[in-house]
């Protein structure tokens, strides 16, 4: 088979353990190099913690796997500082078409509206992701990532956690105050724990292509029901980077994974579907089968579970990797605060409260399409046909199609770390939603709010004309940002002008922070260290935002 | 009044943050309600709820409508 990509090759370094260093207790260890684990210790190594990364293998994914990053991640790896690098390689797209054996029935548009710096979605294979975390994990001084270092035995108390560590070199231990469990769908630490992962099991197999050649179908995903070339069953269609593209064959329960993944099966297939007019070479083939389900907790003591080490969902809303990637977003600032000793570790318990009730949200979207993609009985089958009948002609059965519903942040409704609101707000940025972005200007330099915002609470204050900040405000502000946990106030106006004392002014000059978070003169956001919201008012108040601060970092007593 | 053909399922009070999801919720009533049925049971099952429904609905003349769209090209 063709090959577009070569993988590189880590090198292995005995690790200081094993050329006499002894009695060491680490912070923080993270356990897997995959996308999720990768993007855990970026993430707390830029916040200033040292942090060790243990992976059995020293390269990156085989196969091109994850393949969608949806806009919410992208926003993410942008704090990580590898999201230029992946919307660059990665293929952009917005809109994805529904085709009912001949016919379009039906398209959609990720985002409808402007004004956001990130596309709805990028295609991009895993192994691209992970080279550029790497790359980006290495720039980092206290970020240590020590290949070919497999866990063979995990324990805990109330202090630490203690691993057992194979290298090429013999084993050692490894003692660390918490340990963040990022190593995939069989993790080997959840099943040395003997933690239960309980769900459904779907009777169904898929056949991934992905294959190599010059075409111009255009950057758009493409799904099919019941299509001419493969009839009964579905097909999907995406463009990656560097002319791959991934077709997803349907294959039913029976399929027989060995014989399907040999190319002079695999070959037919994709003839039929292009015709003879597409040159194509076969990069890799690979037949999975896929569960709905996840721990019933992702906090045990001090080991942490992130992605599909503690969720796992079927491939067709790309909610895998992406949900992955906010699991470590929504942790990453509660343990450096539990580690610096800020917030109390029962913090914690709201990162599984909140990412078990993200993960649930992903799986029913994920089941909802698996059900209508592939219907169990002869009567889903034919409403699934009536509403793709109907879809054609009537927008309202457009709505019921389902190809997938594509991964879009959780709004985190639920979670105890959000303030009640006490007036009203019109628009969707809820206390628990991740900000919408917006562009902005400060000192006459435009910029996209979200590349602003994050890594520490901030405050963000409405005013209609920033020259007349009240000196008051001003000393309320600098008591607010020289707190323990420091909340940063910015002025954001639709008028730019000169704050007293220093005050930062982002200046909205598209309007559009005001549309999307139905801002007026004294509207307040609070908005944690994962572009969440953690509350909103309808005037600025320092002693709301100080309780709202305490009940966000799990301090109110 | 004229058959509804634009979305329009929704559940009094809920605020939705996505547009797929009132009608992903209803689906998944309508499938659950047919699960482990005989195709003869669903049948009954899906004539009873357009009896039901036309009943609620009532107008004639939405329900005619209604009938000549779901039979055509059958």
């Amino acid at each position: 088979m063709l090959s577009t990509y070569t993988y590189p090759r880590y090198p292995y370094v005995k690790p200081p353990e094993q050329i006499g260093a002894t009695g060491h207790r680490y912070p923080v260890v993270v356990v897997g190099a995959g996308p999720v684990g990768l993007a855990a210790a970026i993430d707390l190594a830029q916040s200033g913690l040292p942090v060790v990364v243990l992976d059995d293998d020293d390269t990156v994914s085989m196969g091109s796997r994850g393949l969608c990053y949806a806009k919410r991640t992208l926003e993410i790896l942008d704090r990580l500082g590898v999201g230029d690098e992946c919307v660059s390689k990665g293929v952009s797209w917005n809109v994805g078409r529904t085709f009912f054996r001949e016919e379009e029935v039906y398209n959609f548009n990720l985002r409808p509206q402007g004004d956001h710096k990130r596309p709805g979605m990028i295609n991009l294979q895993q192994y691209y992701l992970e080279e550029f975390e790497v790359k980006r994990a290495r720039e980092l001084p206290k970020l240590d990532l020590r290949f070919k270092n497999k866990v063979i035995a995990v324990g805990q108390d109330d202090q630490r956690a203690t691993l057992q560590v194979e290298t090429p070199d013999g084993t050692y231990s490894l003692e660390t105050e918490w340990l963040v469990v990022a190593d995939g769908a069989r993790s080997s630490i959840r099943r040395m724990m003997d933690l239960e992962i309980e769900g459904t099991i779907f009777l169904d197999r898929f056949l991934i292509a992905d294959v190599v050649m010059k075409a111009d179908f255009p950057t758009e995903r493409w799904f099919w029901f019941d299509p001419p070339f493969h009839r009964d069953q579905s097909v999907l269609l995406h463009r990656e980077a560097d002319n791959v593209y991934r077709i997803d064959f349907q294959l039913g329960w029976q399929a027989d994974p060995e014989e399907e993944k040999k190319p002079e099966n695999v070959i037919p297939r994709i003839k039929a579907m292009l015709g003879d007019d597409h040159e194509f070479e076969l990069e890799w083939v690979s037949v999975y089968t896929f569960q709905c389900r996840r721990m019933a907790r992702f906090n045990h003591g001090r080991v942490l579970f992130a992605g599909d080490a503690a969720h796992q969902m079927s491939p067709f809303g790309a909610r895998g990797a992406n949900s992955g990637i906010q699991d470590t977003d929504n942790l990453c600032w509660k343990l450096k605060l539990v580690i610096d000793g800020k917030a109390p570790s029962t913090l914690l318990d709201s990162f599984s409260d909140e990412r078990v009730f993200a993960a649930d949200e992903n799986i029913l979207n994920a089941t909802r399409s698996t059900d209508f993609i592939t219907p169990k009985s002869k009567m889903s089958l034919i409403f699934r046909n009536a509403a793709l009948t109907l879809a054609r002609e009537h927008a309202f059965a457009r709505t019921l199609v389902n190809s997938g519903r594509l991964s879009v942040p959780s709004v985190l409704t639920r979670s105890c770390l959000n303030t009640p609101d006490t007036s009203t707000f019109a628009g969707d940025m809820v206390p628990g939603a991740s900000m919408d972005d917006a562009p902005m200007r400060e000192n006459e330099t435009d910029f996209w709010l979200l590349d602003r915002v994050g890594n520490h609470f901030m405050a963000l204050l409405w005013v209609s004309d920033p020259n007349q900040t009240d000196i008051s405000m001003v000393q309320a502000c600098k008591a607010l940002a020289d707190a323990p946990i420091p909340i940063e106030v910015v002025l954001v106006s639709r008028q730019a002008g000169v704050a007293p004392g220093g005050l930062r002014v982002f200046v909205d000059y598209k309007n559009r922070f005001a549309e999307r978070f139905d801002a007026q003169p004294g509207t307040t956001y609070l908005i944690r260290p994962d572009q969440h919201v953690a509350a909103r008012w309808r005037a600025f108040d320092t002693s709301a935002l100080k309780s709202a601060l305490a009940l966000a970092t799990g301090n109110l007593q | 009044m004229a058959l509804k053909l634009q979305p329009n399922l929704f559940e009094p009070g809920k605020h939705y943050f996505h547009t797929f999801t009132p009608g992903d919720d209803f689906y998944e009533a309508l499938i659950e309600t047919h699960r482990d049925l005989t195709d003869d049971q669903s049948a009954l099952v899906n004539a009873k709820l357009v009896l039901l429904l036309s009943n609620h609905i009532g107008d004639l003349s939405v329900l005619r409508e209604a009938m000549q769209i779901a039979r055509h090209a059958v």
